[in-house]
């Protein structure tokens, strides 16, 4: 069979509906491109704005920046998040930082800079005309989160610091110490409980949405589960805006936080909107590797580690073997056996590499036998700071990532001052999501997607301390304006009426699904299914992939999710609280999605980004990119339970910034 | 926003009483231990004694005195037991298992010492202020003329070694000392937090303020009944 | 099994918040020293599980010690015994010294953390808490250029500091007076101490505290132990700062 065979290429390529770009052009330039669409899009009369009603799903960064937003805007906002705060979504858990063109260092930083750096650090698969904005706003970020109070870290004399971050190179990141997530979070979190303290927004907090109510094939409203009393709720309103995150959890464990999922953006799929690239995923490269088969997650350490430590593995597997069984310790390992292979490969960048390629490094040297974590797999590699503390002293290590090996040693009971400590790559970020225009609208009207849950800006990988910049970017500055162009369209606006056959219909729909999932009564715990998934997907649909893996996961994910739907063991009602029901209804989901990302990995017979495609590589070993075949997005149409998914391609130009092949040798 | 009526607006309501209070007993223990000095002249009176009819001799000042006192300790008591009530309903499902942190013992002792302080001072005020014969389980002396002399008097000394060569009363009282010691070692530190001393250096300042304060006037007070038993003070 | 630890665990069990609550013991078997607590508390629920019984219900997501939403009593203290330390970042080890013993597990106790169910408790007294008053009342896009106010490093240190609360409520669970000033006073702080925040500084103060009051949490007597059982370490110079803060606000208009 050949790729072909698989999937239906639509004749439709989908248009992004941005402005009109032409490079020679100054009035249609891409500087001037969203000052253009924003004269040109339609607006809604500022008295009107109180009668439209907006559903946010999600309280991220996205969500909650998006909610405050609209809210001061006039528009009554529906918040929903399924955690018990919305000060503690995920968003809260980024550590390294948010970049911004600001040029406060004077170092040459520029929006066009940033815009260059991104579009090129995402591999070419990214949307200019995007890129372009998200760098463009993102110095009004930085003011904002600064008005709000965000206590990003200063310098002596008052003025807000920068680092560099992830090889760029000049110093545009902005911090506040490792918790620069959990400070933008609260920041907008703050800004969000001022709109609730306003009666702007009415938050609903432990709901779950788990459905998507299409009316005359527009976004109306949503289909939630209270958590608490279990009731299944419906809500109406003039569009529905998604902010739910990435689907990272697909691979079991992930950097994700235990709920992150992905049934808001799954079951929206499966009303229409389009999965966009599914198959984009970011593997970052310095986690705590796995100890034993109970973990629940992984463990991140930021990224700034590698600015002083070296990675190595022991030359022989033999070594490794020695290593992993604890009958040698590594610091007995003389230099001359030590393979120090990112130096060795890419002597120019060395240990600086982008995550990408150092992530696929770390897995091909691990696949060779020379892992050293001490599991049976021995996945992790070394990541050693003696020539650091015997160059700079313990104490300046110390005071650069004190509170990293802290973390670490808290963790694995290893002193990193002491002993190398072992990383291993860990799904972290997923570029793919709902495919959205210019305007964060899905293909489905009046079904905005933004920050993660969306594909848009990060390409095929996607740059350290980027996504908290998109995720704010598109809550604060973008969506506020863009949802107007729709919403000055909508007939008659304050749409609320849950008793039309359309919410009848899929809430019956909703609840019939948890009965199917309580009535199983089988004899495994839904975890069980959600661990098989989940390796089998890191292991062939992660960070490398080959033909034969991935029909063979075709086949497996069906197997997996077919056993799920026979085995599963769901205790308690669906009349309360009930953890286990939530989550077997997640894992329901990605069981279901899981299969689209196969499809699309099957499909994208290119390497680019993380993602190393084992037919597509240099003489070397190295990623290579076909700009003639794949040059564009794909996403990807559901069209009912076990049926091969319809893709659609977006084109890609790149009028700026030209593709080439990424060398960091 | 009403105030007094906020828990912080309690606590500074606490903290202000618990000055006035921590200030009269300083000043109160510097007069009690005048006892220690010996009698002066011939004329035999103990400057203790003197002092005691000194403070009684002006209605004015005296009773003013009084009032600011009580009115001290009604608003410290209101205080404390307005808080305690709220306390006592902000948990109404008590813990199985509840393990502190600190093992410091005054704080823990903050609210049943506070009221073992006031049982005492009820005790002591029927004692040596009002004088009740009861109370002494033997008569007190109340002021009156000198024996002998023209000047009137009051008969502290005569009355407190009395009471103290009772073992149980003595007992009685270095216990209660021992309390208000631990009640002003935290009472003291606590104050300046509810006041709005923040700074590191304020910390520390007035965690040794605290405790000295505390040691004082335990060892100050107690050193008055111990001498008497031990017949130092005779 | 050498290397692995066995506890009984003794367990509060609620079935939502009308229900009176009891007490049910557990075997974790086998329980290797690197795991963390929750792990522990994932392998018996999966057990629970697949013997179709209701698992224990407690709240936890990030598993990194930043989402604030794990925490419980672990005998007799919030996050248990560990200092600086969410229950998600507690690792077995820890009981290595109580191999073969009973740990006892219960709710963060407070009238207004009301139990969902089991470990499960309502902590929304904190956003509401947020909601009177705990913001910069700033626009989108009237933001002034983000340097043009420096803030000195030492404040916005401070600041900082206190802005690292996690919302878990262990000081509350912790206070004997279970009250809710250690996470006031950290946003009242956060935001006092920096210029961006100063013009609703005394207003904030009063709104907070009061909402605060209302939800019925108790006062402070600076006791400490919230400090201690922070697992942000939050100093107990922001209820200082909060009460200074009061204290001056009834002296402006």
């Amino acid at each position: 069979m050949t790729t072909e065979d698989y999937t239906t290429e639509s004749n439709n390529t989908l248009r992004n509906n941005g402005p009109e770009i032409d490079p020679n052009d100054p009035n249609k330039s891409i500087e001037s491109a969203w000052d253009r669409h924003r004269f040109d899009i339609k607006m809604v009369n500022p008295a009107n704005k109180r009668k439209y009603k907006i559903i946010v799903v999600g309280t991220g960064l996205a969500g909650a920046s998006a909610a405050a937003t609209l809210g001061e805007l006039g528009y009554n906002v529906l918040n929903f998040c399924f955690q018990d705060s919305p000060r503690r979504a995920h968003s809260i858990a980024a550590q390294g930082g948010i970049n911004a063109a600001k040029n406060y260092q004077n170092d040459g930083d520029s929006v066009y800079r940033l815009f260059y750096d991104t579009v090129k650090g995402g591999d070419f698969r990214s949307r200019e005309s995007n890129v372009y904005r998200l760098a463009q706003v993102s110095v009004n970020i930085i003011d904002q989160a600064v008005a709000q109070g965000v206590p990003f870290g200063r310098e002596y004399g008052g003025l807000l610091a920068n680092r560099s971050f992830g090889g760029a190179l000049v110093s545009r990141t902005f911090y506040a110490k490792g918790q620069t997530g959990q400070q933008l979070l609260l920041g907008a979190y703050q800004a969000h409980s001022r709109m609730v303290d306003a009666g702007k927004i009415v938050m609903k907090t432990r709901t779950e949405m788990l459905d998507l109510v299409l009316i005359d094939g527009e976004a109306k409203g949503i289909i939630v589960r209270n958590l608490v009393t279990g009731e299944i709720e419906s809500y109406a309103a003039d569009c529905v805006v998604l902010a739910t995150g990435g689907y990272s959890n697909v691979f079991f464990l992930s950097t994700n936080a235990m709920g992150c999922n992905v049934t808001s953006t799954w079951r929206a799929s499966r009303r229409g909107a389009l999965f966009a690239n599914p198959c984009y995923t970011q593997i970052h490269p310095t986690c705590i590797p796995q100890a034993g088969d109970y973990q629940s997650k992984l463990t991140l350490m930021s990224e700034s580690l590698r600015n002083d430590g070296r990675v190595w593995v022991p030359k022989t597997k033999e070594l490794a073997e020695q290593v992993r069984s604890g009958a040698i310790k590594p610091r007995d390992i003389k230099e001359e056996d030590r393979d120090y292979y990112l130096e060795r490969i890419y002597p120019t960048f060395g240990n600086l590499v982008p995550r990408d390629v150092a992530s696929r490094a770390a897995k091909r040297m691990c696949d060779d036998g020379k892992g050293v974590a001490q599991t049976e797999r021995g996945y992790g590699v070394f990541l050693d700071f003696k020539d650091a503390i015997e160059r700079d002293g313990e104490d300046a290590v110390r005071s650069r990532y004190g509170n990293l090996f802290e973390m670490y040693e808290r963790i694995t009971d290893d002193n990193p001052y002491e002993t190398p400590m072992r990383i291993y790559p860990a799904p972290h970020y997923t570029m793919g999501g709902l495919w959205v225009d210019y305007n964060l609208m899905s293909n489905v009207p009046g079904l905005f997607v933004i920050g993660e849950a969306n594909f848009s800006d990060h390409g095929a990988n996607r740059l350290g301390a980027s996504a908290l910049m998109q995720g704010l970017a598109d809550g604060y500055f973008i969506l506020p304006y863009t949802i107007g162009h729709y919403l000055a369209q909508v007939p008659k606006a304050g749409f609320s009426d849950v008793k039309r056959p359309e919410f009848t219909k899929t809430k019956e729909e909703a609840i019939e699904r948890l009965e199917k999932l309580l009535n199983v009564n089988g004899t495994k715990s839904c975890d069980v299914f959600h661990r098989d998934l989940g390796y089998l997907m890191l292991d062939k649909v992660g960070m490398g992939r080959d033909k034969e893996g991935l029909e063979f996961m075709l086949k497996r994910v069906r197997e997996i999710r077919e056993d799920f739907w026979e085995n599963v063991s769901v205790p308690g009602t669906a009349d309360g609280l009930n953890p286990s029901l939530e989550k077997a209804n997640r894992v329901a989901d990605f069981l279901e999605f899981a299969e689209v990302m196969v499809y699309d990995a099957l499909t994208r017979s290119e390497s680019c980004g993380g993602h190393f495609r084992e037919e597509s590589q240099t003489e070397e070993g190295e990623a290579k990119r076909d700009d003639e075949q794949f040059c564009h997005v794909a996403a990807w149409e559901y069209r009912g339970p076990g049926q091969e998914p319809i893709r659609h391609t977006e084109e890609l130009t790149f009028d700026y910034v030209k593709p080439s092949q990424r060398s960091y040798k | 926003m009403r105030f007094l009526q906020s828990t912080i607006g309690l606590k500074i309501l606490m903290a202000f009483t618990g000055i006035i209070l921590v200030g009269f007993v300083l000043v109160h223990m510097l007069g009690n231990l005048q006892i220690f000095i010996p009698f002066q002249g011939i004329s035999g009176e103990a400057a203790i004694d003197k002092y005691g009819y000194l403070l009684k001799s002006n209605a004015v000042v005296l009773w003013g005195a009084r009032s600011v006192l009580l009115g001290a300790i009604v608003g410290h008591i209101f205080a404390a037991v307005k808080l305690t009530n709220r306390s006592n309903a902000a948990r109404p499902r008590k813990y199985e298992l509840h393990r502190w942190f600190s093992d410091s013992y005054a704080v823990r002792t903050m609210r049943w010492g506070g009221v073992l302080v006031l049982l005492f001072v009820i005790y002591h005020l029927l004692h040596f202020t009002v004088g009740v014969d009861a109370a002494l389980f033997t008569e007190v002396k109340h002021c009156g003329p000198l024996e002998g002399g023209a000047a009137n008097t009051c008969f502290v000394r005569e009355n407190v070694i009395r009471g103290f060569q009772q073992p149980l009363i003595s007992g009685f009282y270095m216990i209660a000392q021992v309390a208000l010691g631990l009640h002003l070692t935290h009472g003291v530190w606590s104050l300046f937090r509810t006041l709005g001393f923040t700074s590191q250096q304020w910390s520390e300042r007035s965690r040794i303020l605290a405790m000295s304060i505390g040691g004082l006037i335990t060892l100050g007070n107690i050193a008055i009944p111990l001498s008497i038993l031990m017949g130092i003070i005779k | 099994m050498s290397g692995t630890l066995n506890f009984t665990l003794k367990v509060w069990r609620q079935n939502g918040t009308k229900d009176s609550g009891y007490f049910e013991e557990y075997e974790a078997k086998d329980i290797s020293e690197h795991m963390s607590f929750l792990e522990m508390m994932d392998i018996v629920n999966e057990k629970l599980e697949a013997e179709n019984k209701e698992p224990i219900v407690f709240e936890h997501d990030c598993r990194e010690g930043i989402c604030g939403s794990c925490g419980f009593m672990i005998n007799g203290q919030p996050h248990g015994h560990k200092s600086r330390t969410t229950t998600c970042q507690l690792h077995m080890r820890e009981f290595k010294y109580m191999d073969g013993g009973t740990i006892v597990l219960e709710p963060f106790s407070a009238k207004p953390f009301k139990v969902l169910k089991d470990l499960m408790i309502d902590r929304s007294a904190f956003d509401r808490v947020i909601q009177s008053g705990g913001y910069v009342s700033i626009r989108t896009g009237s933001a002034p250029d983000a340097h043009s106010i420096a803030v000195e490093k030492d404040s916005a240190d401070k600041a900082f500091d206190a802005a690292t609360c996690i919302g878990c409520g262990a000081c509350v669970a912790s206070c004997p007076n279970a009250s809710a000033m250690l996470f006031t006073g950290a946003k009242v702080t956060h935001l006092g101490l920096i210029p961006q925040g100063q013009t609703e500084r005394y207003s904030r103060v009063q709104e907070m505290v009061n909402q605060m009051d209302s939800e019925d949490f108790g006062h402070c007597s600076n006791f400490g132990e919230c400090t201690l059982a922070c697992p942000k370490g939050i100093s107990l110079d922001v209820i200082s700062q909060m009460n200074k803060d009061l204290l001056v606000s009834q002296f402006k208009g």
